[in-house]
């Protein structure tokens, strides 16, 4: 059995690797990771990243083909049933039963959680009261909206009160309102001592919640570090201008490239550039542009997305599928081409 | 660094000796959330009471007449085989429900607890055991109401809904299987019926075997089917419909199918989940 020395470690990982026999798929390719009792830590990544896969293998859903991991110091292979018992999870699909009322939802995880009759009863309660559900605690989940089903989705995740909780996605599909109370819900946990680790797709997310975040891309870990740190990296702001015709392209390209320390993005009119200082850049796209009698269609200003992240971090975006792990969204429209061999060479490895 | 973890919260009492109360309660659990299920769509549960009843009506006065069996009361040869036929249906649904639990995402959900690991499928296939068994019920009233009479004796009769419903329960293993290979629900009701057509159809639950061509009957006379639908026409009519033989050899059948399916399932559950 492997051994855990760091002992203020709520969840420690080392060296995952899963690969899908399915498409001979690398899902992992050595992921560690160390999520500090009482903290946040946001594993943030595009579809198809390896989030998933590494909250799945934390949950003792899935077993490593390689690697070990432990949860407050129980390993996730030789002690599953006791990680269970000290585990909650909560995921994007919000895994709970259609059939079923709010009220019979929780009592089903509580009395499979081995909680008494009596327990499992009073603990429905409570938590349909503490999500906002007690008035639809007793209604059959049909009538639920999508906010509705992750309050008690996470609600049931919390039935057995797990000092270690696991949401993979919380708020993926929410309306901006249910995410804010999905928040308000994790941070009041997070007071409370429970260690979170959360997978996210958004840059927002990760930066409330996160005390600690770590990027991974292509089952590797590509950055780690505070919210701040990542972002300073990043830059801060997206100048996006649409020109007016294709001929100007070229010359465009050329006449901003000094305005940013990373160079333009380009898709087929649009030319987007990540800077520090936005309004400041947005200004000097424009004077450049005009003063150079450069047509344009468009300009926007926006933050960096993660798209922006992945490109900035690994060189390309990332079009790996984990077999049926994550369902894999359409992109959106920046079909930007990976930058170059040293990718590549990488991947190969 | 001196930070302390807290405890893990261990709100049950699990201890080696209370782990098989535990399995128990899982099961009672599942079995008890699948029959919710069943109650909250009265329609399903309409429609395939309904399915049987049909086939009493269709089988008793459209094709009856044109059947002759040993016995002459033809009724009574085809209730035996029509309650067969109703928990095979009846046990299908292990495929469907397992499908939809897998791709739904909510056995994932289970398998991050620390519940007993077979009561996923142990709780399925009680639950449509269960169903089977209210089922039988109003079958069995229709059944009456058509014309079909007990030959031999109460205790013999409900000895006989017991061999029907134990099959059916084994069979519920092998749906579990297939409902765990599907990639949905509505193909894992698609995957089944191919398999369960041939074995009710070419057996002895409508019409007598000896009525058909040489090489059918050489599968009908030995395929399982056949040996519950003359076990439970032993037991429920006799007469010369009497069989004995065939009681033992439905038995066997049915802990063999139990015995080699009930591993497969929880084996392919333990891959796929």
């Amino acid at each position: 059995m492997a051994n855990f020395p760091h002992s203020s470690l709520a969840v420690e990982a080392h060296d995952l690797v899963k690969v899908f026999p399915r498409g001979n798929v690398r899902a992992l390719d050595g992921v560690s990771l160390q999520v500090e009792a009482g903290t946040v830590l946001g594993l943030l990544g595009p579809n198809g990243a390896g989030k998933t896969t590494v909250v799945r293998i934390l949950s003792t859903i899935l077993g490593p083909d390689s690697g070990h991991a432990a949860v407050l110091g129980l390993d996730v292979v030789t002690q599953a049933d006791a990680v269970r018992r000290t585990i909650g999870l909560a995921g994007q699909y919000a895994a709970v039963d259609e059939n079923l009322t709010g009220r019979e939802n929780i009592h089903m995880v509580a009395r499979l959680s081995h909680l008494s009759r009596t327990v499992a009863a009073r603990r429905a309660t409570e938590l349909l009261e503490e999500f906002g559900l007690a008035n639809a605690g007793d209604r059959v989940l049909k009538t639920y909206s999508g906010g509705m089903r992750r309050r008690l989705d996470l609600a049931a995740a919390l039935v057995a009160s797990p000092p270690v909780l696991f949401l993979d996605e919380p708020t993926t599909g929410l309306d901006p309102q249910s995410r804010q109370g999905l928040w308000a819900a994790i941070e009041e946990l997070v007071r409370e001592g429970t260690t979170v680790l959360l997978t996210t797709q958004y840059l927002e997310e990760a930066d409330r919640l996160a005390r600690d975040i770590v990027v991974i891309d292509h089952g590797r870990v590509s950055a780690e570090g505070t919210p701040a740190q990542l972002k300073a990296d990043l830059g801060t702001s997206v100048v996006s201008v649409t020109l007016g015709e294709y001929d100007v392209v070229a010359r465009a390209v050329e006449l901003l490239t000094p305005l940013s320390e990373k160079p333009p993005l380009v898709e087929n009119l649009v030319v987007e550039l990540t800077v520090n200082d936005g309004p400041k850049a947005g200004a000097d796209v424009l004077r450049t542009l005009d003063t150079a009698e450069i047509p344009i269609a468009g300009l926007a200003l926006r933050e960096p997305s993660l798209d922006d992240v992945f490109l900035t971090l690994t060189g390309h975006k990332t079009t790996i599928e984990e077999g049926e792990e994550e369902s894999v969204k359409p992109k959106r429209g920046f079909g930007r081409g990976r930058k170059g061999a040293a990718t590549d060479g990488k991947d190969a490895a | 660094m001196t930070t302390t973890l807290p405890a893990p919260l261990l709100l049950d009492d699990q201890t080696e000796g209370n782990r098989l109360a535990w399995a128990v309660a899982d099961i009672i659990t599942m079995a008890k959330r699948n029959i919710l299920a069943v109650m909250r769509t009265p329609e399903a549960l309409f429609f395939t009471t309904l399915q049987p009843i049909m086939f009493v009506l269709l089988f008793t006065y459209v094709f009856g007449g044109a059947i002759h069996v040993p016995g002459g009361h033809y009724i009574n040869f085809l209730m035996p085989g029509v309650f067969v036929q109703t928990v095979i249906f009846g046990a299908m649904s292990s495929a469907a429900g397992l499908a939809e639990d897998l791709h739904k995402g909510i056995i994932e959900r289970f398998r991050a607890l620390p519940m007993s690991r077979s009561a996923v499928l142990a709780g399925r296939t009680t639950s449509d055991l269960v169903r089977n068994f209210f089922v039988m019920i109003l079958i069995t009233i229709v059944g009456f109401a058509v014309g079909f009479r007990i030959g031999t004796n109460f205790g013999l009769f409900l000895c006989g809904v017991l061999v029907i419903l134990f099959f059916a329960y084994a069979l519920s293993w092998g749906f579990a299987y297939i409902g765990l290979s599907a990639p949905n629900a509505e193909t894992a009701q698609v995957m089944v019926f191919p398999l369960i057509f041939p074995l009710l159809f070419a057996s002895s639950a409508f019409v007598p075997v000896a009525t058909m061509p040489g090489w059918l009957q050489v599968f009908a006379e030995h395929q399982p089917v056949t040996q519950v639908v003359n076990a439970s026409r032993s037991l429920m009519v006799g007469g010369v419909l009497h069989d004995s033989g065939a009681v033992w050899s439905a038995l066997l059948w049915t802990v063999g199918l139990l015995v080699v399916l009930a591993p497969i399932a929880v084996r392919k559950y333990r891959k796929v989940a």
